[in-house]
């Protein structure tokens, strides 16, 4: 293989960088491997954080046969195809995250080391996001419940459930 | 950028930026120039009728000439990315140029603030106000899981970059620099150079900011950012004070070295210029150069950049003439401040 940093030369040094959970391989020439030496792996100029992302997606995260599956995925709304998107690590609408969300799950807790957004909501869906959230919960609570086979308290639970789902379907939880 | 700000001698400036994007459209890298034009006239009939904009310009990027882009790249109110953007890319920036917001870049709306010295909570706070504004228009892009869309995941949730641009020639020089690097991406915290992803280190100065933006508040965001700041500016002041401690008379040498250089050079580069105000800076702020203000050294760094120059001087010059006009404009500015007022500590 050649050095990925002057195309040039063979690679004969291999680093593994770990930051955040999140590993990447490079493989650099002896004179390149020293060069970088004085520069941090974030001040690599090279380097972007888009590379990172797209090289994670094609080989850390899956395998060859499950590239070319998740290939074909495409978004309804834009028409940007996974195998598009894992190239140039940026998506086409907003309807991308629903239409590729189970291969971005892992990718996004690779990412962030976090799965859940605890910060700003807009004003527009604050009445929306709390009633999921409190759905969320509700939920949470009927399954220990049920598996604790209190059937009184968690029918409570779900018609307490039913109800705010109801509000949220009417439109009259959101602002 | 505005003067003054708390921990100058150290923090040069903040930045604070949200990305939002609105759930009708696609991104801009992919919506038609009907779809990014529709969203502009929106923005554009917002800030004709919003009170909140008059002190505020509209500039569509496609009236900008080349020189007059890279000037904005320059002063981190454009991304590169918008120079070769749609065509309905925009700029709306407070007079100032404290506040503004890039419109149709990566994202449909990037709101930012620069202030001077360490201010991200006040940073945070320009930013939120305006985008509650913007938001009162637009139907944001938001999910109840990962919170705000944006056209990279690696901006998603918050869509809060936030940025402090530190000048560390102590910690450079005693060799504590690189320490530090490994600890900070320990932190979650991404270091680069000037002028962002990629970029060398010029003049001393680097750029700390958050690398996550999923999983924490914007508080808890700018908390951790502010917290480890404080720490590097301690670091950084000690080893200064090493420095002077051990070698007064060389540290004293080496800001006037510079000063004379920058003041009777014919000819000098971007980079030589700003290693030389970065050298001048570090005497000032240790009070071996006396009477020069931190408005003229931000100043210089902004004119010796090759599109701000070019900006100044009205028309587009080759390497060899930038060089030489470069030379012109730092003596002209430095003339504005008369020799005998800028003094060496022992002429007290």
């Amino acid at each position: 293989m050649l050095c990925q940093q002057c195309q040039r030369v063979e690679a004969t040094i291999q680093i593994i960088k770990s930051i955040d959970g999140v590993s990447s391989e490079y493989f650099y020439c002896a004179q390149c491997a020293r060069s970088n030496d004085e520069l941090d792996f974030t001040l690599e100029p090279a380097f972007s954080l888009h590379q990172l992302f797209s090289s994670m997606l094609n080989q850390n995260m899956l395998g060859n046969r499950e590239l070319a599956k998740s290939s074909k995925l495409q978004c309804s709304s834009c028409g940007l195809t996974f195998a598009q998107f894992s190239q140039v690590g940026r998506f086409g609408c907003s309807n991308c995250y629903t239409a590729f969300t189970e291969k971005l799950k892992p990718l996004i807790k690779r990412i962030h080391a976090s799965s859940s957004h605890p910060g700003k909501v807009p004003q527009r869906v604050v009445g929306r996001f709390k009633a999921k959230q409190k759905i969320d919960r509700l939920r949470e609570e009927l399954k220990v419940k049920i598996s604790k086979e209190q059937f009184e308290e968690a029918a409570v639970l779900r018609d307490e459930i039913k109800e705010i789902e109801k509000k949220v379907d009417q439109g009259t939880t959101s602002s | 950028m505005q003067e003054g700000g708390p921990d100058l001698d150290v923090a040069i400036s903040t930045r604070v930026r949200l990305a939002r994007n609105v759930g009708s459209y696609a991104f801009p890298c992919l919506a038609s120039d009907t779809d990014t034009g529709e969203m502009l006239d929106k923005v554009k009939s917002l800030f004709n009728e919003q009170g909140a904009f008059t002190d505020f310009k509209l500039w569509p990027m496609g009236d900008l000439s080349s020189i007059e882009k890279r000037s904005l790249v320059e002063k981190h109110l454009i991304s590169p990315g918008l120079l070769n953007g749609s065509s309905n890319g925009a700029l709306m920036v407070r007079n100032d140029e404290a506040i503004s917001v890039l419109i149709n870049e990566e994202d449909h709306f990037r709101i930012q603030a620069i202030l001077p010295g360490l201010q991200l909570e006040e940073a945070l706070v320009i930013t939120n106000e305006l985008d509650d504004i913007i938001e009162e228009r637009f139907d944001y892009a938001f999910d109840h899981n990962i919170g705000y869309l944006t056209a990279c995941p690696t901006n998603i949730g918050t869509g809060l970059r936030s940025s402090v641009m530190l000048h560390l020639p102590g910690m450079i020089m005693t060799r504590q620099f690189k320490r530090l690097l490994n600890t900070l991406s320990q932190v979650g915290l991404m270091v680069r150079g000037l002028y962002g992803e990629g970029t060398e280190i010029v003049g001393n100065m680097v750029q700390i900011s958050n690398q996550v933006t999923l999983g924490h508040t914007e508080e808890e965001i700018i908390n951790n950012l502010h917290a480890i700041t404080c720490q590097i500016i301690e670091q950084e002041k000690s080893a200064r004070q090493m420095l002077l401690d051990r070698n007064r008379m060389g540290m004293a040498d080496k800001a006037w070295r510079a000063y004379g250089l920058l003041k009777y050079a014919q000819a000098i580069s971007s980079q030589e210029a700003i290693s030389l105000l970065s050298d001048l800076r570090l005497g000032f702020d240790l009070g071996l150069v006396k009477g020069i203000d931190y408005g003229l050294l931000n100043q210089m760094l902004v004119i010796v950049r090759p599109g701000s120059l070019q900006l100044i001087v009205g028309k587009e010059l080759d390497h060899k003439q930038r060089s030489i006009e470069r030379a012109i404009q730092i003596k002209e500015v430095l003339d504005r401040y008369p020799d005998r007022r800028i003094e060496s500590e022992d002429n007290e």
